[in-house]
């Protein structure tokens, strides 16, 4: 039974990830339908860790509940809400009576009206209540106290300028004739922003980019041989 | 506007305030809210996974096209909910492995024609661009290598290597200067359109009804 529980994972594991690579490099039919065959299995796979976490989410609430933990009517409403956003989606019943489209799903049905006038607000406030956050974090974070930091300083404050209006309209006002190189603007905050996030950020972008990609090669090697098994989880 | 309209825009301004108050500190209104959109989110989440995955892939698959294949990563799937069982949970390591051994063999060659090789291509371009074009082809080159040198810890950052990676810090910085000066800018233009949808659709449309 040991050999089932700790062995048998590694090497489908490692058949899997020998046959997904070696794939690649046998550009025939067969080779692309096993592909798109794995990938069906993996979005099929994906949904049911999905409704793991959807049930641990609401075991924890359940518990919750149940135990009269403090602040358990809270909840109470996300167990109901996911209950009513869930059913009105799935269950096949007319909503007609209450106003709604029959089809659950077209944008006059029950799921997409509280989808558009209670997720969609609710999400959009919920992020842009991070503006306020940022405005604080940035004048602790924003303080010139090193290199690095006036770096950072001075490419945020750029591209904040250089990528609203009044960028545009200082670009404008300074604009001054020179000679044979014509008319330049001398406050141009849009050509300065345009150049640091295809260059400097661009590279350091690829930089970055270049290291994780090495990262996820090394790591799916040590997947496929078996030395990377954190996948497994804990206990025997 | 419909009564159903105007329901709806009274239930988003109470949920927009509501999640406002997060403004003034944690409060009951904000939890409130917060749990409902977690609820929510769950529900919508379960409704997606529903109709794009399990109906077309499985239930259709085996209903109407008799692919009875579907059925293996079913299993597994149902592998995966067994590690709630704590006697049975080790079954889940079957489907994990086949999910992140697959995905390891597809990402290695994927990643290596599809980012590594081209990316290495821009980088390494020939100057014959002109001198403008020149210059920032050497900021990059030099931005990229000592980027590179930053995140390459198999050597001490000490003397060249410490002032190289010092340089690639620095670049750095102008990148996350970069990210962040866009979210700023995200972030503010959602707070204004919240408060365009608090200001026309709620207070105009339908409490003046302008």
């Amino acid at each position: 039974m040991l050999f089932f529980k700790r062995q048998w994972p590694i090497i489908i594991a490692f058949v899997m990830g020998i046959v997904m690579w070696a794939r690649f490099y046998i550009p025939t039919e067969q080779s692309q339908t096993l592909q798109d065959e794995f990938m069906r299995w993996a979005r099929i796979l994906f949904g049911f860790a999905a409704m793991l976490g959807i049930l641990s989410l609401l075991h924890h609430h359940w518990n919750k509940i149940k135990l009269k933990r403090p602040g358990f009517g809270f909840s109470v409403v996300t167990l109901v809400a996911f209950v009513i956003m869930a059913l009105t989606g799935l269950l096949p019943v007319s909503w007609t009576w209450l106003g709604f489209a029959d089809n659950l799903r077209s944008s006059n049905g029950p799921h997409m009206y509280l989808f558009e006038h209670m997720f969609v607000p609710m999400q959009a406030t919920m992020f842009s209540v991070l503006a306020f956050f940022i405005a604080s974090a940035a004048f602790r974070a924003f303080r010139a106290r090193s290199i690095e930091a006036t770096a950072l300083l001075i490419a945020g404050c750029v591209i904040m300028i250089g990528r609203v209006p009044v960028g545009d309209w200082l670009a404008s006002v300074t604009t001054v004739e020179m000679g044979s190189w014509g008319a330049r603007s001398l406050i141009n905050f849009p050509y300065v922003t345009d150049w640091l996030l295809n260059i400097p950020n661009a590279a350091a972008q690829r930089g970055i980019i270049l290291g994780v990609i090495l990262s996820q090669i090394a790591i799916s090697v040590r997947i496929i041989f078996g030395i990377e098994r954190t996948y497994m989880g804990g206990g025997d | 506007m419909t009564i159903g309209e105007i329901i709806g825009v009274w239930l988003a301004a109470g949920l927009t305030l509501m999640m406002f108050s997060f403004i003034y500190r944690d409060n009951a209104f904000f939890k409130l809210g917060e749990h409902l959109y977690l609820g929510i989110s769950v529900g919508y989440f379960v409704n997606i996974q529903y109709h794009q995955v399990l109906v077309p892939d499985v239930i259709r698959a085996i209903r109407v096209e008799h692919d009875f294949w579907v059925i293996i990563p079913s299993l597994l799937g149902i592998f995966i909910l067994l590690r709630l069982v704590p006697s049975v949970a080790w079954l889940s390591r079957m489907s994990f492995a086949f999910y992140i051994g697959g995905f390891a063999g597809v990402a290695i060659p994927n990643v290596i024609h599809g980012y590594f090789l081209p990316q290495l291509a821009e980088t390494l371009r020939p100057f014959n661009a002109g001198l403008g074009n020149n210059l920032n082809q050497i900021v990059i080159l030099l931005a990229v290598f000592t980027v590179l040198i930053f995140f390459f810890f198999s050597l001490e950052h000490k003397r060249i290597v410490g002032g190289i990676s010092r340089i690639g810090l620095f670049f750095i910085m102008i990148s996350f200067g970069a990210s962040f000066g866009y979210t700023v800018m995200a972030r503010i233009s959602l707070l204004i359109g919240r408060f365009q949808f608090l200001l026309d659709d709620w207070i105009r449309q339908t409490i003046l009804r302008l």
